[in-house]
């Protein structure tokens, strides 16, 4: 009863970390549409900001600002020529994707390195270590600090309006080209800051994107595009989800039905929990 | 653009001249090609780069030495990618195409049965220089790492002798770990001992956190562990913020060598046991010759690891064999190749002639906090491989699985 009960905080920690590493995503596949395969490598390029730091406090503004460049360098050599051409977008940033994870290795070597944990974050509460509650809490700080940005500020409004109405917004004066640069810093900008948590729990090499680039896009996915709301609760569903269905089954299995419950759910919802309503878009 | 008829024909002559000189050279030369086929990129890149500096460094020192039947060997080396099936394609490549004397390479058992069809289809040879799951004994084989009888089994009775019966397993979901624990289950079934439990992950899987409630309510002496690549970091890191010590409860690890120990950090590691045949720190000649080379060829703070070390030992071996038969002929090179021993830096290596597996010492170790490992049991001398368990009568029927 205990490990049955232990796996409600565990889905919730899961979920957490989905939010984290799908908060940026939000940004660069949720508003602009965007596919940006080499979202993982920012993420890989955050946890290697924190591990040349080695410490994590001072990292997660690092990280923020080197992955976020890193995406404004991709935004403006590349990305942009290729707005509404989703295909094409995906097999660039694919490549791009690998050419990254190439210079990870050669920067740094094959072999994972290590970021040591900070001493305030070994120990825990009950199931959960001091290291899942900081992430938890950072990716509750992350999911208000960017509901903050788009409800609150002029910027955040903009963004809004170029994804509701991308003409009607440019017509009313707005640069789009500076709000697309914008949108994808952030977006790239929390990849980075994923990727330093995420060396708290996981493997600091250069495949360290690969193993959480499809998760983020199934959290995007099923909580509906360039919907935050929806991706706070499709994150959360799919970590208790996943908690459960391995706790009953086993890892292999899990995924098979975490990925054939969001299938099954988008042939009832095929545009996730929530939709934006749009004439554009419709 | 129009290309003139000249310039075309000109074209086609430098063409066929640049064919010509190439065949030149590799039926003229004084070369003999080795393919070096491991993963140099994606999850597996962690482990099999430093097995091909091995390799490398083996090639460079036979050629110093005068290289074998008076030819210099010459590496061609491909990139596997951590993919199966590019394994079977350019092993492939590296037999037809560069037509090859041996091939060096592998890691994953997937990648070794992608490859097997291969070879076997061209009689070509392949080495492969890792641990693995046994039941397996391909004619054009040799394999250098250690079989269940050399790794497992001695990694069981060391934990039997320690008193620790009460057993969790948990592994990667694929061949080597699922192979394994059939193995493992058997031993238990025969020696008394009890499986609490028995979990797979997919590879490159990173989220262990119920796995490790699973572990812990299940509460047993100790966890053997078949995860294999970066899994390992994830795994040993979250089980260390749940509590686990090295004292309650000790992870038995067969995949994780000295280079695996610095990327999940030795402070979430150390104090656990590995099964292996060759540590850093193993004393012989040989090693502390093999240390000092690998060292100053790709730097102080290199460490050396056992499949590293049986990627190293392939090579000599194979150009031992080369020198005894007196050419590289796959058939005469596998008939050359029984009863060769040589001292290696895991100490004599004995290649056995009815499966092409190497004679070796069982080394039990401790990871220590400098990330090196302590040896605190050996089985005294090499162990003859028995790849299908035929010594072993709890493991009557295993084979035919």
């Amino acid at each position: 009863m205990t490990a049955f009960l232990n796996q409600l905080p565990i889905g919730l920690s899961i979920g957490a970390v989905l939010m984290l590493i799908a908060l940026g995503l939000t940004f660069t596949f949720g508003q602009m549409g965007v596919i940006n395969m080499a979202h993982g490598e920012f993420i890989m390029a955050g946890a290697y900001t924190a591990f040349l730091l080695q410490d994590m406090v001072l990292a997660l503004p690092a990280a923020f600002l080197v992955a976020g460049v890193m995406g404004l360098i991709l935004e403006r050599s590349a990305i942009r020529h290729f707005y509404g051409r989703p295909l094409d977008t995906l097999l660039l940033t694919w490549g791009v994707s690998l050419v990254l994870q190439q210079l990870a290795r050669d920067l740094f070597g094959a072999p994972n390195v290590q970021v040591p944990a900070p001493a305030w974050l070994s120990g825990g509460v009950g199931i959960l270590p001091y290291n899942r509650l900081f992430i938890m809490g950072l990716a509750v700080a992350g999911v208000v600090a960017v509901w903050l940005y788009l409800t609150r500020t002029g910027l955040g409004r903009r963004t809004q309006a170029v994804v509701q109405n991308r003409q009607l917004a440019a017509t009313s004066g707005i640069d789009t080209g500076r709000v697309d640069m914008l949108t994808f810093f952030i977006g790239s900008g929390l990849a980075g800051v994923a990727g330093v948590a995420l060396t708290l729990i996981g493997p600091v090499g250069p495949a360290l994107g690969t193993y959480y680039i499809v998760d983020a896009f199934l959290v995007v996915v099923a909580g509906g595009l360039g919907q935050l709301r929806g991706a706070v609760l499709a994150a959360l569903g799919l970590g208790l989800l996943n908690s459960y269905a391995e706790f009953w089954s086993d890892a292999s299995l899990a995924k098979v039905i975490v990925l054939a419950a969001v299938i099954a759910f988008l042939q009832v919802r095929p545009q996730g929990l929530f939709v934006l309503r749009s004439r554009v878009l419709t | 653009m129009r290309i003139s008829r000249p310039i075309l024909s000109a074209l086609l002559v430098m063409a066929l001249a640049a064919c010509g000189s190439d065949a030149e050279t590799a039926a003229s030369s004084n070369e003999i090609k080795v393919g070096l086929l491991h993963s140099l990129s994606g999850t597996m890149a962690i482990s099999e780069v430093t097995v091909r500096d091995a390799e490398l460094l083996a090639i460079e020192e036979i050629n110093n030495a005068g290289g074998v039947l008076g030819k210099k060997i010459v590496p061609v080396v491909e990139d596997g990618a951590s993919d199966w099936p590019t394994f079977a394609e350019k092993a492939t490549k590296l037999v037809r195409q560069d037509k090859v004397a041996a091939v060096f390479g592998g890691w994953t058992s997937a990648s070794r049965k992608a490859m097997l069809p291969v070879f076997e289809r061209y009689k070509a040879l392949l080495w492969y220089p890792v641990q693995y799951e046994g039941l397996e004994s391909s004619p054009y084989i040799f394999y250098t790492g250690a079989t269940t009888n050399q790794q497992i089994i001695p990694g069981l009775d060391y934990l039997k002798e320690q008193g620790r019966n009460r057993i969790f397993l948990v592994g990667s979901d694929y061949v080597f770990p699922r192979t394994a624990n059939k193995i493992i289950k058997a031993y238990a079934a025969a020696n008394g001992m009890e499986i609490l439990g028995e979990e797979y992950t997919p590879l490159g899987h990173t989220e262990y956190s119920t796995l490790v409630n699973k572990v812990m309510q299940a509460e047993p002496d100790a966890v053997f562990n078949t995860l294999n690549g970066d899994s390992n970091v994830a795994f040993f890191k979250q089980l260390k913020s749940a509590g686990a010590t090295a004292e309650s409860m000790p992870v038995l690890s067969v995949s994780i060598a000295e280079e695996e120990v610095t990327g999940i950090g030795v402070e979430n590691i150390a104090g656990h046991p590995v099964a292996w045949n060759y540590y850093q720190t193993t004393e012989t000649p040989a090693n502390e010759a093999f240390v000092k080379a690998f060292k100053a060829k790709y730097g102080q703070n290199k460490v050396t690891s056992d499949p590293m070390q049986a990627g190293y030992n392939a090579v000599h071996l194979w150009a031992e064999a080369v020198k005894k038969a007196g050419t590289t002929e796959v058939e005469a090179v596998k008939k050359a190749a029984p009863g060769i021993a040589l001292d290696r830096p895991e100490g004599k290596v004995t290649i056995d002639g009815d499966n092409q597996h190497m004679y070796k010492t069982a080394r039990i170790g401790i990871i220590q906090p400098d990330g090196l490992i302590e040896q605190v049991w050996d089985s005294g001398e090499p162990i003859k491989p028995d790849p299908y368990l035929e010594g072993y009568p709890w493991a009557a029927g295993l084979a035919g699985q």
